[in-house]
């Protein structure tokens, strides 16, 4: 058996939610998977269309009330209820995009296109898009197209390629 | 591990092709891992890039696909055409310095 031939060709990505963690672990693979000569299709739909609206996709908020694992730096455990404070959300969420920053982790639009210029190709689910009131207009300019399940589908045959749903 | 032969040379590779030792590495070597990695000639702007990461590598630095795309090298878009599959990879092999370890 040829080692070289069970090795991963596709990735098609289904990122659903729209906070900062998933949408990141989302877009971590996609760009991963073109440094890796694997093809990658990015699907966003429901709440992670926050990722590829224009005017929301740079101001994602990673959620303190309910998220167990949520520390404070120095690893102090944060309590659940602490996160009503109003601007607690929105404070940790930049501390976590600083963070990134720091470890060279791009901006939601800068990695989309990275992996675009790795011929990734990101695209919008047209029931949630018709859900949540959008139009193409608003959505960023790195979505390719507004597709059904049905498309979606199409996109992700071949052999050796695989479905991640985050 | 393995011995490999470069411009007539003995080299100590790891078992993805990458150099153990960055200093054994010399320009006339650039071409024949080329080949191993599909690219059949190196441009001007290959060695741009081989010069561009020896030198990143020598100063301690970490090469990220990220990093290459702001180097002012390349964009990443030429990256990608000049280094077809595995861009950060292959280039790294082909200057014989270690695989870069960023997962961005």
């Amino acid at each position: 058996m040829n080692e070289e031939d069970k090795r991963l060709k596709k990735v098609c990505i289904i990122c659903a939610k729209g906070n900062l963690e998933d949408v990141y672990a989302a877009l971590v693979m996609a760009n991963g998977a073109v440094m890796e000569g694997i093809e990658a299709k990015l699907f966003f739909t429901f709440f992670g269309l926050e990722a590829i609206t224009k005017s929301h996709m740079e101001h994602l908020h990673t959620a303190v009330v309910g998220n167990p694992a949520m520390r404070l730096p120095g690893n102090i455990p944060f309590p659940s209820l602490m996160g009503i404070v109003p601007g607690m959300e929105a404070m940790a969420s930049s501390m976590m995009r600083k963070k990134m920053e720091e470890l060279d982790i791009p901006h939601v639009g800068e990695f989309m296109e990275m992996i675009e210029a790795g011929g990734g190709e990101i695209f919008a689910c047209k029931l949630a898009v018709d859900m949540f009131g959008l139009k193409k207009e608003d959505l960023s300019e790195h979505v390719k197209d507004i597709i059904t399940i049905a498309e979606f589908y199409e996109l992700a045959g071949g052999d050796h390629s695989q479905i991640i749903f985050v | 591990m393995a011995t490999k032969m470069y411009a007539g040379k003995p080299v100590e590779v790891n078992d993805e092709g990458f150099f153990l030792d960055k200093e054994a590495w010399t320009k006339d070597m650039a071409p024949e891992i080329a080949k191993e990695v599909g690219i059949d000639a190196l441009g001007d702007k290959h060695y741009d890039v081989i010069e561009y990461i020896r030198k990143r590598v020598a100063a301690g630095e970490q090469l990220s696909m990220r990093g290459m795309g702001k180097s002012g090298v390349v964009d990443l878009k030429e990256f990608y055409q000049l280094f077809p599959g595995k861009p950060l990879k292959y280039a790294t092999r082909i200057s014989g310095v270690p695989k870069p370890t960023s997962c961005v």
